[in-house]
């Protein structure tokens, strides 16, 4: 019985003693690893992860999954970029027409899965290549900087402001990854919604047949989620401070590591925020380590990739028993 | 099988058990739901290899790790759920064969005619026609289960085990079951393992008994010298009346109206019925009637092609669960874990489930301490047995579970309660205590609708039948004026005049 309880201590808390350890080699390993300025570091670089991840988890908890996450960052990233420089607008009205545009992508989502009744997967995985297609037609198939001339070839004005360039800076961007997570949290773990979301993932019929209005549920999933990736976009376009063709796609792969090491978090064994938090901590300590450990960028994937396979691993291996 | 012992996280399932079994015996395995015998079925087919002590073949012990060396040691199970044992868009043939096709190594490319004869041949020892060409998907429940024998007879076993084989069969499938399941035993000299909750098949079949309670053996016995309330007494460990005192609810104004009703299936036909406060109305019919579609129509699961639906003389268009749950219809499912519960979750959260706005602040935030208490309150009256109301309902045996998901609509404030074969898979005991609760809410004022097969229970527990016949309601009865002789001629498509 002593066995088993430490068992189950070591699974319920397995990332927070992985982050540990991972920090630990690190701290010997690299002199410069613990020093405040890189942990600042750490943190900024997991923000716009963690808040992408947060959203993928609230899709997760209805057993679904938003692939068209990373799209729908790029989006917002265009269209925030593209309100600033092109058409000179200040910057509540850049961030609700970016926000805006990712609503219709989870409504659209919404619809394929709710009404059409695609799975989930495949639906958002088309959505991807729409999205994709349609932030880089906008852009006319570049990228967006202040000073660059329209696609027609008129000169530009607009500049983007100050404030929303601070909101990258640290700690701003930490704040505000934790004040989502903390959000995020409360919402799934303590009103009856969140019940409800986390009853449509383990049961739908049931849960349709308690009265629970599974579609709705289901769509305000979605639409989480890609408010979320928004909110991502948004702060990678303050961060970079221009429009990239496909700046967010490299986020899905470590925002579906990060939610799915978040499972096992204090023995929860089902999507949770702060799981998620720890889970892209995991990802972002690993890879400021190799960096400093000058591994090379262009093999960091094979390390990302074996985490994810790792991460997945750990619920899949887990659920078969 | 001696002193076996299983312990799973949190429950000793198995407290060292002894069970015997002859060649060319049938023997019944009885006991509450769990008691333990599908565990140790299960044991013994190989599905739970981490069990203690030790089983003899032949007086030779054995070690029976997977499934596979159980198949290899002559010992076959036959699932209570077939459909999980069978690949729906295979042919019989293939199904029959499935076994060989796995096993035989040499076997690369299918030969379709050895396999189609073989199958074919295997049915006929069974005495049953089925079409060897046809897919699974096409045929019926009946003819499932034997195809299930059937497999597992391909291969010499020397033992079988049956577990609920009988629960989904109408009583001429039962019988000819039966017939094989003897046949079996005598001719081909096979030991038999039967396991039920009905009590007069068993005393019908087989020649001893076995009875379990709480991981144990408490008795066994030849059936000629055990009678079927002993039985009972002892897989309950007290003296249990099986003669049930009806209560008399007051009955009111009609609450549930139901005219012409036909669903999209086409599998509720031009229904018509009410129900009044304070009434227990059974749907009686045998598997596959309309049953369980015509509760699903009225509950808004499945579309209405037309007809109309009344609720306190309301009329209802377009149903979605969403709505009933609103206008005061609770559905007890049949398929319990599928439908009505959350494994995973917390009693508790199970049970307000389908209303959990009492215990919710203006902000949807919810008030842990007061959900919890109520949730106390309610696992009392239901009597559910739970440790605690923290407890996860995956670990409730599935009588309890059943009063879970009933007491999750005892926490609205539902008028009509439509239960669906509400004792599908619950022990006597368990039976009881849900009969006692449905009456309990009659006297309060609710409509109750009992849908269910097991005519007995109905003749037990309602006040006023209708007796449902594919798609049809073909007759109304009233309880005190019929038989269950009435009820299954009606229920097997006899007309009126004729009788």
């Amino acid at each position: 019985m002593q066995n088993n309880q430490a068992i189950n201590f070591v699974k319920d808390w397995a990332i927070v003693l992985a982050v540990i350890i991972l920090v630990a080699v690190f701290t010997v390993a690299i002199p410069n690893f613990m020093q405040t300025h890189n942990i600042l570091n750490i943190l900024r670089s997991i923000s716009i992860v963690t808040i992408i991840a947060v959203g993928l988890t609230v899709s997760l908890s209805v057993n679904g999954f938003d692939l068209s996450i990373g799209s729908t960052a790029t989006l917002a990233n265009s269209v925030v970029v593209s309100m600033f420089v092109w058409f000179s607008m200040p910057t509540s009205v850049s961030i609700i027409a970016a926000l805006g545009a990712v609503v219709c992508v989870a409504l659209f989502n919404a619809f394929l899965i709710v009404k059409v009744k695609i799975p989930d997967l495949f639906a958002t995985l088309a959505t991807m290549f729409i999205v994709e297609g349609v932030a880089m037609t906008y852009t006319g198939g570049g990228s967006i900087s202040v000073g660059m001339p329209r696609l027609d070839g008129t000169p530009t004005e607009g500049s983007i402001s100050a404030f929303f360039l601070t909101l990258s800076k640290t700690p701003w961007i930490i704040l505000i990854m934790l004040v989502i997570v903390l959000l995020v949290h409360l919402f799934l773990t303590y009103t009856k919604h969140g019940r409800f979301i986390y009853a449509v993932g383990g049961n739908e019929e049931a849960a349709k047949l308690s009265g629970i209005p599974v579609n709705r549920y289901k769509t305000i999933a979605y639409i989480f989620s890609a408010i979320l990736a928004g909110i991502g976009g948004l702060l990678l376009a303050s961060q970079i401070g221009s429009a990239q063709i496909n700046a967010g796609a490299g986020y899905l792969m470590p925002a579906v590591a990060a939610a799915f090491i978040g499972q096992s978090f204090a023995g929860h064994g089902k999507p949770n925020a702060i799981g998620t938090l720890f889970g892209a901590a995991l990802v972002g300590v690993l890879e400021n380590g190799l960096v400093m450990l000058s591994v090379p960028y262009y093999s960091l994937n094979i390390i990302k990739g074996l985490v994810l396979a790792l991460a997945l691993a750990s619920t899949y291996y887990s659920r078969k028993k | 099988m001696k002193s076996i012992s299983i312990e799973f996280p949190g429950v000793k399932a198995l407290n060292g058990v002894d069970f015997e079994l002859e060649a060319g015996k049938i023997q019944a395995l009885i006991g509450a739901n769990g008691a333990g015998k599908s565990t140790l079925m299960k044991i013994l087919s190989g599905a739970y290899p981490h069990y203690t002590g030790t089983i003899l073949m032949d007086g030779h012990t054995v070690e029976i790790k997977d499934t596979k060396m159980a198949k290899e040691l002559g010992i076959d199970i036959v699932y209570q759920e077939v459909d999980t044992a069978l690949i729906p868009h295979l042919s019989v043939a293939e199904n029959i064969m499935l076994d060989q096709m796995i096993f035989n190594k040499k076997m690369n490319f299918i030969n379709w005619k050895s396999i189609r004869n073989e199958a074919k041949s295997i049915l006929d020892r069974l005495g049953v026609q089925i079409n060897v060409d046809k897919k699974v998907s096409d045929i019926s429940l009946a003819d499932k289960q034997m195809l299930l024998i059937a497999r597992s007879i391909v291969h010499k076993r020397n033992f079988l085990i049956l577990d609920e084989p009988t629960a989904p069969l109408s009583l001429t499938e039962t019988e000819k079951l039966f017939k094989i399941v003897h046949d079996l035993a005598k001719n081909q000299n096979m030991g038999i393992v039967f396991i039920s909750h009905r009590l007069p098949e068993l005393f019908q079949i087989c020649e001893k008994i076995t009875i379990m309670k709480d991981g144990k053996v408490v008795k066994e016995s030849h059936v000629e010298d055990i009678t079927q309330q002993q039985v009972v007494d002892a897989m309950l460990g007290r003296s249990f009346d099986t003669v049930h005192q009806k209560r008399n609810a007051e009955i009111g104004e009609p609450i549930l109206e139901v005219k012409n009703l036909v669903d999209h299936s086409g599998l509720v036909n031009d229904v018509s019925f009410y129900g009044r406060k304070g009434e227990i109305i059974g749907l009686a019919g045998l598997v596959g009637a309309g049953k369980t579609e015509l509760c699903k129509a009225i509950f808004g699961m499945s579309h209405i092609e037309s007809g109309q639906l009344f609720i306190e003389n309301r009329s209802i268009r377009n149903p979605t669960p969403y709505h009933s749950v609103r206008n005061g219809i609770g559905l007890i499912p049949e398929e319990r874990r599928k439908e009505g519960i959350f494994v995973e979750e917390p009693v508790y959260k199970n049970l307000t489930m389908a209303n959990i706005n009492p215990f919710v602040n203006i902000m949807s935030f919810i008030k842990s301490k007061k959900e919890k208490s109520a949730s106390r309150e309610m696992i009392q009256q239901i009597g559910a047995k739970t440790p605690n109301e923290l407890q996860k309902v995956a670990n409730l045996s599935g009588g309890n579970q059943q009063k879970i998901a009933i007491g999750k609509w005892l926490m609205t404030d539902a008028k009509v309660f439509l239960f669906d074969e509400p004792t599908k898979g619950v022990d006597v005991g368990a039976k009881g205590d849900i009969f006692q609760l449905i009456e309990e809410l009659a006297e309060k004022g609710k409509c109750i609708v009992y849908a269910s097969s097991e005519i007995s229970e109905i003749l037990l527990i309602t006040t006023r039948i209708y007796v449902m016949y594919d798609g049809k309601i073909v007759k109304e009865l009233d309880t005190d004026k019929t038989t269950e002789e009435e009820i299954m001629y009606f229920a097997t498509g006899g007309v009126d005049n004729a009788k």
